[in-house]
Order: C-alpha cells, then structure tokens, then sequence
C-alpha cells in the first residue's frame, strides 16, 4: 500500500489547476478491475475526479509522455513522478528532450509497486483487489477472497529497488527516502557465473519468444529517436519477420547498446513485455560493468552529468584491459 | 491444393522504355512468347515487381483495345520506380492483376460528353480510358482534355497528345503548364482555375486525376460550374501489398481501394472515412 | 446411442500418443510466459490453462511464410513455386473464441481469390476445441454470442473431474474419432450436459456478462468515425502492435523479398495497422498520427468488418489484448467508451 492518499494527488492537481499552472496532468486512469490502469492525459479536474487513480498498480513511468505533452502547453504539465521515475526525468532533461520550464513535477514516495502478471500468476479470475496494509485481497470469480502479502507482487524492478529517494522534483509530497543497495546486480551475476554456453542457452529461450512488438522501446525513456533505425526501411533490418533466429537477439542487443550509459534502470522495458522477457538483465549488465570500468555512475542522477561513455579522462580504462577483465567473467 | 495462387505472378519482359519527362518513363510489357500477360479494362491496375526490391501497384496506361502489349508509365519516386527506371530493354520483371474496378466505359460513360482532368502523372490512369474512347469514338459524345503540369518538359505522354489526340475529330485537348516557359505557347496557371476559365456546361462526366491537392480544389471548382458529385469519377492511390482486399492496408472504411476501387464517384468518396 | 466418447484423464497421454501415431499433433503446454502451442510429442504435457500467448491462428495464418522463391540469371527471372501439400495435423485444446476466429479469418482468407497458402492449412487442419468450465475475468466472448459450451470445432471437449468427453461436430471430427476408438470408450451424454450447465451458470457470473456490442455493426462508420473519444482513447498508445500479435482475428500481412545471396525468398509476415509506416507511401501518409491507426484497428474490428460480412464482429472476447497491452488500453475500454450509455456490464 502507498503512503500517499489518492485524495492527497487529487487535492495538489485541484489546487494546481485551479491557480492556472497547469493545464494537463498526466496521471494513471482507473480500468476494470483494479489492476488494468492506463497512463493517460487528464485536462480537467472533472476527469481527474472521475478517471484518476492511485494505487499499488500505478506502476507507469511518465517521464517519456513529458516529450508529447509539453510540446501542446503553453503553460506547465502536472506529473507524479515516483523515485524511479525522476531518473528518468533527470535523464530526459540531461539529453534535452524536454522544456524543465513546462513541467510541474510533484514527487511521490513508493512503497514498490505491484506487477498485474504476478497477480495473475498466483490468482485465477481476479474482478477486484484490495490493499490493506501490506497485505492485498484479491477478490475472485469462483474461488472466494484469496490473502495475498504486497511483497507477492512486487515486480522484479521494485524487488531490487535501486533507489527511494526522489533526484527530481518541484514539490515532494511525504517524505523522501536513501538511495538503496538492494541487490540489483545479483542475478547479472548469476548470468555472469554461467559458462557461454549457458548464458547463450538462457538469452535463446528468453529471446525466442519475442514477437517484434517493439514496445520495450516505446516505452524506453532512453529511447527518443525520432527516426528508429528498425522503423527505416532502407536500414535493412527493418523487416518485421526475422529472417532468422538471430534477428530478435540483434534487436535487443542493439538496443541494449545504443542505450548503454544512458539507461537508468527504471525496468519499463520489462515492466510492458507482453512475452515477459527479463530484458532489464541486459541493460543492468552494461551499467554493471560500466560502474566496474569506470567507477560508479548512475545515469539521471544529476542533470548534465558527464556519461562515462561520452567523457574522457585520463584515467579511462584502456580498450585492451576491457577486453582482458570482460574475458576474465567467462 | 488449388493452384491458382493469386499472389503468385507472371513473367513479364519489357520490351520498350520510353522517356517521357525527367522523372517519367512509360514501359511496354508483354510475356516471354510475346503476348498480353492478362486482358484488363481501363482504370484497372497491376502488381509490377523487381524480386529482391519489392512489388508496387501501377495503373495501366494502355488501353485495352490495344492487343499486342500493355505499357505503365511510371513516375520515379521510391525503391521500386528507381529500379524500373535504371533498367533496360529486354529486362524481365514480374506482373500480376488485373487489379480494382473499372471506369464504367461500357455502362455509365455511353453516350456521354466527356470531360478528362489529370495533373502531372495523374494522366497515366486517364490514358488508358481516353484511348479506349477513342477507339470506340462512336460510342461517346465530345471528349474535353484538360491536362496540367508543372512545365512542358513534365506532360506525360507530349508526343501521342500533340501528334493524335488534338487531330482527332470531337476531342479538345486544353494543355496547361504551371508557370511561364519561353518555349511555351500554351496556357499558363493551375489546372482547378483553367477548368473554371474553360467554363464546361454540366451536361457530361468528369473524370479526375492527379494530386490531391488538384483534385480537392478541381472538384470543388466543378461544383461551382454546376456538376454534381454523381457526374465525377476519380481514382485513388493508397499503399497496397496483396492487391486482393486481404493485406488491409488499403482499407479505408468498409471498402478496400485495390479491391472496390481505386476507382470511385465522388459522391461514393463522401461516404468514406476521409483517410485516403 | 450417444455420439460421445471419453477417455479418463489418466489415460491421456494414449489418447496424444494415439493422436501423434497418425498426424502431427500441437497442443497447449505452460512456458515462462504462460501456455504456447507444441507439437507433442512423448512426456508433453498439456495445459489447459485458459488462453494460450498467441492464438490458434498461427496453425493458418502463421507469423512468417514463405511464398514463392525468385531464381535471377542476368535479365531472366525464373519464379519457383514452393508451395506443397500440407501434411493432416490437429490442434488440440482450442477455446471456443480461438475455434471462432477461424470464421472471422476464413472469410478473410478463403473469399474469391482464395489464398491458397491459408487454404491449403485450413483443409488439412483438424480443430478439437475444449470447453471453458474456469472462465477469466477478461473473458467476454459471449458479447458477440460465442457459446464456450458449444464451440466451433470439428471436435469438441469437455475435462471434467477424472475424462475427457468428447463429440465430433464435424466430418473431419468423426474420421478423428473413428480413428481413436481403442484409445477412447463410449459415453453417456450426462456429464456433458452438467458441464455444460456449469458453463452457462458460470459464464453469467463474468464481469462482463452483459457486455453488448450492439451500439456498433454494420454501416455505423459515419457515428463512430470522428467521435471526440478516440483522442482520450488513443492519447498514450505506444504503437507497439502487441494487440494485433496476439489478437485471434487481426489478418493483416506484409509482403516482402529476403536477398538470400543464391535468390530471393518473397516472405509474407504479420503486420500491424498500429504502425506508422504501414500506409506510408513514398508519396504521402493518410493515417498521420497514432490516434488515427488506433481508430482504425477498432473501426475494423467493430464497423468495418461487421460491414462487410453480415454483421460478424473481428472481435471473439478472448481478454488476449486485456492481458498483454503495456498500456491496458483494450477494445473493452473503447466499447464502453464509445457505446456511451448503449453498453451494459
């Protein structure tokens, strides 16, 4: 359950509006049964007070929609930006993707948020759900209330939260919290420690079931193009069918580098796979070894901060020793 | 398994290209034993297609009556036209169709005055349509050509224009070009204006071709002069694959372009989703 | 005599293995992701969870195919004919919305011209639907009057507590079960019935029970098209097509050439109204936002499609898109939505 009240967002957007420093607000709109919430644009506290919602399931990350948006005001958007996702706020701003001056970011603690195919896995025909505490009831279709603990659902991004402290916003509502060492690099070490063979075996039956949807780049904060290259048909690779079983594992893997040092692990990716592909673990692996390579760096941080990837210092390591310590993981 | 494949095409080879302006050449196709690859009525289209570039749809510009080859002319703006365009004589292709509905000459256009608008490319569907009342002149009463470009290098079909349609008895052609040429004798503006200049009594139909532009503000100018949607006829380019009403890609409301057109009455494009 | 035949549950795998002896057999078994079609084979196990990932329509209309190969020789072009005879295989396990996409997409696929390639598939394709006795949330298919208890296939299921009943309602469903009677016994229609019985109680209780699709149909264009809703509707769709992957019904392909280095493969492969290129033209684009292909893809499902074929919906209700959409954005919001006060449930 979430420390802020629905009523608590709902009063800030009224008070908002009202003064006239917004116009829109992004925010999470109620579905059917309580784990379905769209993001959505609301533009009036008409909608606000019939459509918008706050809950366990608010998982969406606003940051990427702030492109669309404050490009159609001429005065500010209202966002609830959660801890995660003011990295990426920071991140889109560093990259200049955005007017700062057309947003009002309100910072909203989290307490993890809860994954609606976790629910599924566990509970068959949910019509509702409730948070009370941390525990969640789920009500069924024709298996009565079933009791489930928060941390049951917690997807895998908020089981290894990176951080609950906010690095963006013009106003917080309730308190802040630390950045977090919760393990996020554990299973990338498990992938590490596997032989080639292994690792290639684990990434084929990942990646096999990947239908070219595309919508871990859409939702991608990281990922801006204007222009994607797999959407140009005079790439080449632009062919929706793969020619062969190594063409979804290019796909990713490009992606994966063209966003390297500029991810900031917010999990979207794997949060909106519809073939529940981990595709995190290939980001996370490229931040880990930047921070081995590098030193630490997270990417939204600051805002302007020198990437190690697009910086050069005169301690950098050397392209032959990344080579010799990437051989040494084998 | 039934063999008939409509997806499946037939050799075509090109065995003439002429040039007609710096992006338009018109190309003759007939199959290996030198034959028409199929019989079409004018207005109907054809998959032409390069293996390895791709397949595109194209209007043919020959008419029917013509027995021993069909040509395209064929404006050079993508992968598949610049391919065609830098190929030569003798260069076999792949073809199928024929594709969509017809003009109704045989029906709606007998024993009626006719009048032909067309801009630039847009000439291409319309040549095979005028040639096929030419053929049959009897069956048509006075045929008007309006025809626009943006310089005299850029009129499709030049030669056939000034050599055989403007000696032919009954038949006016009203050549235009967009701005002033040294060379140029004729009439000089856009094509909506010359219509409305020409002033045709509404006593005919129209048949509209070129870009959407010229066709938005031909139509209105028609309506103008008095005509009613029900007199006009025009025909519609959208981005087609299978060229069989399956793909979905031409869809636009109920209706499939490559399948219940490209040809269409303007009050039958009223009834459409306007996403064409 | 009843036409029913059962085999006990612990009995299964003779009745697949019994199956496989003769014809191919796929049927749904769990993955990571939830239940996939497999071909069986010994010590597969069967899923019967509701839905699988991807619908049936892969046994038809699969993701990718091979049309024709091109051979070049300096200005010749030699075109190959690869299609073959598709060898006879069955699908078991087919809910009853996925048994009536194949109506959605038959009248697709096999109207005049007939596509020979979906045709060939269908004909030597056997369908053994199984009834739903455990109904999702996200399951609505009786909003467009498929029946789960009564499904469109050449044979159809019901799993109760210890057998499988089953009851061939087509030509190609006897010659399955005449060919299975060793494996299979005769039975009495009781359990069927009570099963049914279930069904129907069960599916009356579904959130959706009374969702209507009659605000929509046929020659609605002109109400639907340029309603103020599609905007909201439409405002945070990613374009990422994962509806139109998943969906039973969705039909649109690409067609395209693959330089293989020896000739050219001309491939035909799903495509997705969603995307912005897939009416792009080098001479201009008519579907120029995201707004305008979501419209089009609801449009099609519940006007265009209704138009054209008698009033069917290109909807069967399985929830596919109601589970899967990264943003939860789904033809049951739209129809509410856009149905105004015209829809229930």
């Amino acid at each position: 359950m979430q420390e802020i009240t629905r009523e608590a967002l709902v009063a800030k957007a009224s008070e908002l509006f009202e003064k006239g420093v917004v116009d829109r607000m992004l925010g999470w709109k109620k579905g059917e049964f309580s784990y379905d919430v769209t993001p959505g644009v609301f533009t009036s506290m008409d909608e606000v007070n019939k459509d918008f919602i706050w809950d366990d399931f608010c998982g969406a990350n606003f940051s990427k929609y702030l492109l669309k948006e404050t490009a159609k005001t001429e005065k500010k958007v209202l966002v609830f930006l959660k801890p995660c996702d003011t990295y990426s706020f920071n991140q889109l701003l560093t990259e200049h993707r955005f007017d700062r001056e057309k947003v009002y970011a309100v910072g909203i603690p989290c307490n993890g948020m809860a994954d609606p195919k976790k629910l599924k896995e566990l509970v068959d025909g949910v019509s509702s759900v409730d948070f009370e505490g941390d525990k969640v009831v789920a009500h069924t279709l024709f298996d009565g209330d079933k009791e489930l603990a928060c941390a049951d659902l917690l997807p895998d991004r908020c089981v290894h939260c990176k951080s609950k402290k906010h690095v963006a916003y013009d106003e917080l509502l309730g308190s802040d919290g630390e950045v977090l060492d919760s393990g996020r690099f554990d299973e990338v070490e498990k992938l590490e420690k596997m032989t080639p063979d292994e690792r290639f075996a684990f990434w084929q039956g990942e990646l096999s079931r990947c239908i070219r949807c595309n919508a871990c780049r859409d939702v991608c904060p990281a990922c801006t193009c204007e222009k994607c290259v797999f959407d140009n048909p005079n790439s080449g690779v632009e062919n929706k069918a793969a020619a062969n079983s190594f063409e979804e594992k290019m796909f990713h893997i490009i992606r994966a580098f063209h966003v390297a040092g500029r991810c900031t692990d917010c999990g979207e990716c794997s949060r909106v796979c519809p073939q529940h592909i981990p595709l995190h673990l290939l980001n996370r692996k490229f931040i880990k070894d930047i921070d081995a390579f590098y030193g630490d760096y997270q990417a939204g941080e600051e805002v302007g901060s020198r990437a190690p990837l697009v910086n050069y210092t005169q301690g950098d390591l050397e392209p032959s020793e990344a080579v010799e310590r990437g051989n040494h993981h084998e | 398994m039934d063999n008939r494949e409509p997806l499946m095409p037939t050799i075509g080879v090109v065995t003439d290209i002429r040039i007609d302006t710096p992006d338009v050449k018109t190309f003759r196709v007939v199959t290996p034993d030198g034959k028409k690859a199929f019989e079409h009525k004018p207005g109907q289209c054809a998959m032409l297609s390069i293996p390895g570039v791709g397949e595109a749809m194209f209007s043919i510009t020959s008419s029917p009556t013509n027995e021993e080859y069909m040509e395209f002319s064929i404006k050079k703006c993508g992968c598949v036209t610049e391919w065609l365009h830098s190929m030569e004589v003798g260069q076999e292709i792949t073809i199928r169709g024929p594709y969509g509905h017809p003009f109704p000459v045989d029906t709606e256009f007998v024993g009626k005055d006719m009048l032909f608008i067309a801009g630039g490319i847009g000439l291409a569907p319309l040549r095979s349509v005028i040639n096929y009342c030419r053929h049959y002149r009897d069956r048509y009463g006075k045929i008007d050509i309006v025809y626009g470009s943006r310089s005299m290098q850029d009129l499709v079909d030049y030669q056939e224009i000034i050599n055989e349609w403007e000696k032919d008895a009954g038949v006016e052609v009203h050549l235009t070009i967009d701005r002033e040429q040294p060379e140029w004798n004729g009439h000089v503006g856009f094509v909506p204006n010359y219509v409305k200049e020409l002033g045709f009594d509404t006593n005919k139909v129209a048949i509209l071709c070129g870009p959407p532009i010229m066709i938005k503000f031909t139509l209105a100018g028609l309506i103008e002069l008095g005509f009613d949607k029900t007199q006009v006829y025009t025909t519609l380019e959208l981005r087609m694959k299978c060229g069989i009403g399956k793909c979905g890609r031409c869809n636009v409301g109920a209706k499939y372009v490559c399948k219940d057109g490209p040809v269409f009455r303007c009050d039958q494009l009223d009834e459409l989703p306007n996403e064409y | 005599m009843s036409k029913v035949r059962k085999v006990s549950l612990a009995r299964l795998d003779e009745f697949f293995s019994a199956i496989a002896h003769s014809e191919r057999l796929y049927l749904p078994v769990d993955t990571a992701a939830g239940a996939e079609y497999k071909e069986w084979a010994e010590g597969t196990k069967w899923s019967d969870a509701l839905n699988t990932v991807r619908s049936a329509k892969d046994f038809f209309f699969p993701q990718t195919e091979n049309l024709m190969d091109f051979k070049m020789h300096e200005k010749q072009i030699e075109i190959i004919d690869t299609r073959r005879e598709t060898e006879d295989f069955v699908v078991f396990g087919v809910r009853a919305c996925d048994a009536r996409a194949f109506r959605v997409l038959d009248n697709v696929f096999l109207a005049e011209p007939v596509d020979t390639y979906y045709q060939n598939r269908r004909e030597h394709g056997t369908i053994v639907t199984v009834a739903c006795t455990r109904p999702v949330e996200t399951c609505f298919c009786g909003t467009f009057d498929i029946d789960p208890a009564n499904a469109d296939g050449d044979v159809n299921a019901y799993k109760t507590e210890d057998a499988l009943y089953l009851e061939a309602k087509t030509e190609k469903g006897e010659k399955l079960l005449a060919a299975l009677t060793a494996v299979t016994e005769e039975a009495d229609e009781k359990p069927v019935e009570a099963q049914k019985a279930l069904i129907k109680e069960r599916m009356a209780r579904l959130p959706l029970a009374n969702l209507r699709p009659d605000a929509f149909g046929k020659d609605k264009t002109s109400e639907f098209f340029n309603a103020p809703e599609w905007k909201e509707l439409s405002e945070s769709c990613l374009g990422c097509g994962t509806c139109t992957f998943i969906c039973p019904t969705c039909q649109c392909y690409d067609i395209r050439d693959f330089n293989t280095g020896h000739g050219v493969k001309r491939f035909r492969c799903w495509d997705s109204c969603m995307y912005s290129d897939f009416t792009k033209m080098s001479a201009g684009q008519p579907r120029l936002t995201q707004m305008e292909r979501f419209r089009q893809r609801f449009m099609h499902k519940l006007v265009y499609y209704p138009t054209n074929n008698e009033g069917l919906f290109s909807c069967v209700g399985c929830g596919r898109c109601m589970n899967r959409c990264p943003i939860q954005m789904n033809i049951v919001k739209v129809m509410k939505k856009l149905g105004g006060g015209k829809q229930n449930g």
